[in-house]
């Protein structure tokens, strides 16, 4: 007991532990073994086919088979320059254009090579377990299961293997691949001037978040902290404004005496139903200098020239927090009306023979439990606000620029938005990567502060 | 007698306030989509009216020049509208099957790493996703999937991802009592079966709203195919060519066009919407609670 408890205070000490558990076991399961198993510390599955189990044995065979197979015709050339990223550059020879290393599938493919051997390693460890494993049994005198129970197993007590194997090998290959070579990419100094595969890029260190965190004339430190500062703000405004609002709608429309309930609500749904960027488009459009709300407050004779919606800053700041209210109060209505239904009425009932006003009500009755319930919700909402992409990139494109940013951002970036022009306009990939690791830790900083607030969190029971 | 009249009159006005504000709301939120529609009908044809932006609503000649230039083959536009159809399609159909498969290997099975799994996709969720949209175009173009062959490019990388949104399908599922699957597992039937033939059956409204959300996702991405496809008119989906319509070049001119070419993206995808709108608003409530 004391053992376990020691071991889960110190996850340095547990890994070392566990890693020794596994050598030893490893050196007994030899020591101990016959044959078969000897053999399959080299020819994986080995000892699985020589006892009659093909689906397992032929499974770790054909792995280790594509494994070689893979090092040998690729993997093995672009791991041997991974260090360097490449030395030999293409050059032009008369009018013949030479290739030379090409830094961008070095760093990928030597990734992955790193992935596959890391791989290899775990299976061939599974490998040995698994002959440890049938010996056990063999010795006991009992009976391996057959190929067709293996085969079954798949559809029973292993379905969550065939459940998971694709998704988890998609997302492998499609999210956690790419999101390793862009976090390596932020220690290298590969951007417009050092563009694969006709230019080599190469190792930097932490030059990258030197120059991310500089204030000098050129640097990004500034700019960086003016955008950090808006996305933090927006994502406040922009989720509660629409909570708020959003709920006030919903009780607007719950409210006894209120008919064609539906009607209003359906009226509402429409902004979720059609896509956005018709509708942001076309909205954007409206506060256009040219566009309906100018071209009717001037024919009033209400303004003299154009509001400038979205080149003045501030205003273009407000204007998209507005919009944004356009956008959200919709799924916060939606929301809201399936919870205001749950909280008991009796609640409600004991509160008015109290005497209580509707305000006092709604100031201790609705709110806490919506905000109560709602509150994982919150947190979401504002992440999912942090890298609201589509709402600033359609309304404002993150204008109006200013020459006094940094990386051509403009004063309504976020974060991500800021990364998506580096990405696109600039070319600037070092420091987009490194953005994007910010935008990382906000994120994940952001999440488990908050989380650990959350009265829901904290007092599971709390209105139940 | 006469409280009980000031009564029902406060409550008369406070009816009454409600009802103006309410049609006051749906006034500011039908209007883009009026003017969308209105926009649509005003013709480009400098003969005729002005295809940019004005500062009226209703056009003063109605005529349909906008939707015979989009629908006749002066551009790609019905091209850009099958792409968008088929990734649509394609998407809303994997990515249901795959989110259904982890959902149900996260509710009902208990195997060794499973919260560790959990945890690490919710990282891996707090990157942002263009942060690794140079390297998908690179492994994609190493497949021969962008450009001419952005379309199912797209399909491949919406639907490889999809598994990390299981959260909301996986609170559904935790919903249905375990006692139901133990009960035909003692009868003989193995996980495949239960889930095939029991839970997939019982969980057909989660089952709607994935595949609704996943069927109106693409026609929102701009981004992504945009870059994918980057050159290539033929690949375009309808929100790349007509985001191109109204930001690069001669926007002026295309406003008109915009509109008609929104409105045909808008009236089915609105129509699909409006049609399944329950469980939508039963996927959104359920997941808000869970989180």
């Amino acid at each position: 007991m004391a053992d376990s408890s020691t071991k889960k205070k110190n996850p340095v000490g547990a890994f070392f532990g566990a890693l020794g558990n596994n050598i030893k076991d490893i050196g007994v399961t030899f020591a101990e073994g016959d044959w078969k198993t000897r053999v399959s510390y080299v020819i994986m599955g080995f000892g699985p086919l020589a006892r009659g189990q093909f689906l397992r044995g032929g499974m770790y065979l054909i792995l280790q088979g594509l494994f070689i197979w893979y090092m040998i015709s690729f993997g093995a050339p672009y791991l041997s320059k991974f260090s360097t990223l490449g030395t030999v550059e293409t050059s032009k020879v008369g009018r013949k254009t030479v290739y030379g290393d090409h830094s961008f599938l070095i760093l990928l493919f030597g990734l992955l090579t790193l992935v596959f051997i890391a791989f290899l390693i775990f299976l061939w460890r599974m490998n040995v377990q698994e002959n440890r494993k049938e010996e056990l049994i063999l010795r006991a005198g009992k009976h391996l299961p057959g190929n067709k129970a293996d085969f079954h197993s798949l559809l029973d007590s292993n379905f969550d293997k065939t459940l998971l194997a694709l998704p988890v090998a998609g997302i492998f290959m499609f999210t956690v691949l790419p999101i390793i070579f862009m976090i390596c990419v932020a220690f290298t100094n590969y951007d417009a001037t050092h563009q694969a595969p006709s230019k080599l890029f190469t190792w930097v260190g932490l030059e990258n978040f030197k120059n991310l965190f500089s204030f000098a004339s050129g640097g990004f430190g500034s700019t960086f902290i003016h955008v950090l500062i808006w996305t933090l703000v927006w994502a406040l405004l922009a989720t509660f404004i629409d909570y708020f609002l959003g709920i006030a709608v919903a009780m607007l429309i719950n409210k006894k005496g209120i008919r064609f309930k539906k009607m209003w609500r359906t009226i509402l749904v429409m902004t979720i139903a059609v896509p956005q960027f018709v509708s942001l488009l076309y909205v954007s459009k409206l506060f256009d200098a040219a566009g309906l709300i100018n071209g009717t407050l001037m024919k009033l004779g209400w303004i003299k020239s154009a509001i400038p919606f979205w080149t003045d800053p501030t205003l273009a700041k407000i204007t998209i927090v507005v919009v944004n209210i356009w956008i959200g109060i919709p799924y916060l209505m939606l929301m809201a009306t399936g919870l205001l239904m749950n909280i008991p009425e009796d609640l409600y009932e004991s509160a008015r023979i109290d005497g209580a006003s509707p305000w006092q009500m709604f100031k201790s009755i609705t709110m806490p439990y919506m905000l109560f319930v709602t509150g994982p919700y919150l947190l979401t909402s504002y992440t999912g606000n942090l890298n609201n992409f589509n709402v600033i990139y359609l309304l404002s494109g993150g204008g109006p620029k200013s020459l006094s940013y940094a990386g051509g951002a403009g004063a309504t970036d976020l974060l991500v938005t800021w990364l998506y022009k580096m990405t696109i306009n600039d070319t600037n990939y070092k420091m987009a990567a490194c953005i994007g690791i910010m935008v990382f830790l906000v994120t994940a900083v952001v999440s488990l502060v908050v989380y650990q607030m959350l009265p829901s969190v904290k007092d599971e029971e709390g209105f139940q | 007698m006469n409280k009980y009249a000031s009564m029902k009159r406060k409550r008369f006005i406070g009816n009454l306030l409600s009802y103006i504000l309410l049609i006051l709301i749906s006034l500011i939120w039908l209007f883009p989509f009026f003017g969308l529609l209105m926009g649509s009908f005003r013709s480009y044809d400098p003969a005729v009216e002005y295809g940019g932006i004005v500062s009226y609503v209703i056009p003063k000649t109605f005529s349909l020049d906008n939707y015979r230039f989009v629908l006749g083959g002066t551009t790609n536009y019905l091209r850009w509208y099958g792409n968008t159809l088929i990734i649509a399609f394609f998407v809303a159909i994997f990515q249901t099957i795959i989110v259904l498969c982890v959902s149900y290997a996260l509710s009902r099975m208990r195997f060794r790493g499973r919260t560790a799994l959990m945890r690490f996709w919710l990282v891996l969720g707090m990157f942002p996703g263009f942060l690794t949209m140079i390297c998908l175009y690179f492994l994609l173009k190493q497949m021969g999937l962008t450009q001419a062959g952005a379309v199912p490019g797209l399909i491949l990388v919406s639907v490889a991802s999809s598994g990390m949104g299981y959260y909301v399908c996986k609170g559904y599922f935790d919903t249905i009592p375990k006692a139901l699957d133990e009960a035909a597992r003692i009868d003989g039937a193995s996980r495949a079966r239960v889930f095939l033939t029991m839970t997939i059956p019982m969980s057909k409204p989660i089952i709607i709203y994935a595949a609704l959300c996943a069927f109106m996702g693409p026609w929102c991405d701009y981004v992504f195919a945009s870059y994918i496809a980057f050159g290539h008119d033929e690949s375009y989906n309808v929100a790349v060519s007509m985001y191109r319509w109204m930001n690069t070049g001669d926007y002026q001119g295309y406003f008109t066009r915009f509109c008609a070419g929104g409105i045909l993206v808008a009236i089915p995808i609105t129509l699909l919407f409006m049609a399944l709108q329950r469980y939508y608003v039963e996927g959104v409530t359920g997941g808000a609670v869970k989180g």
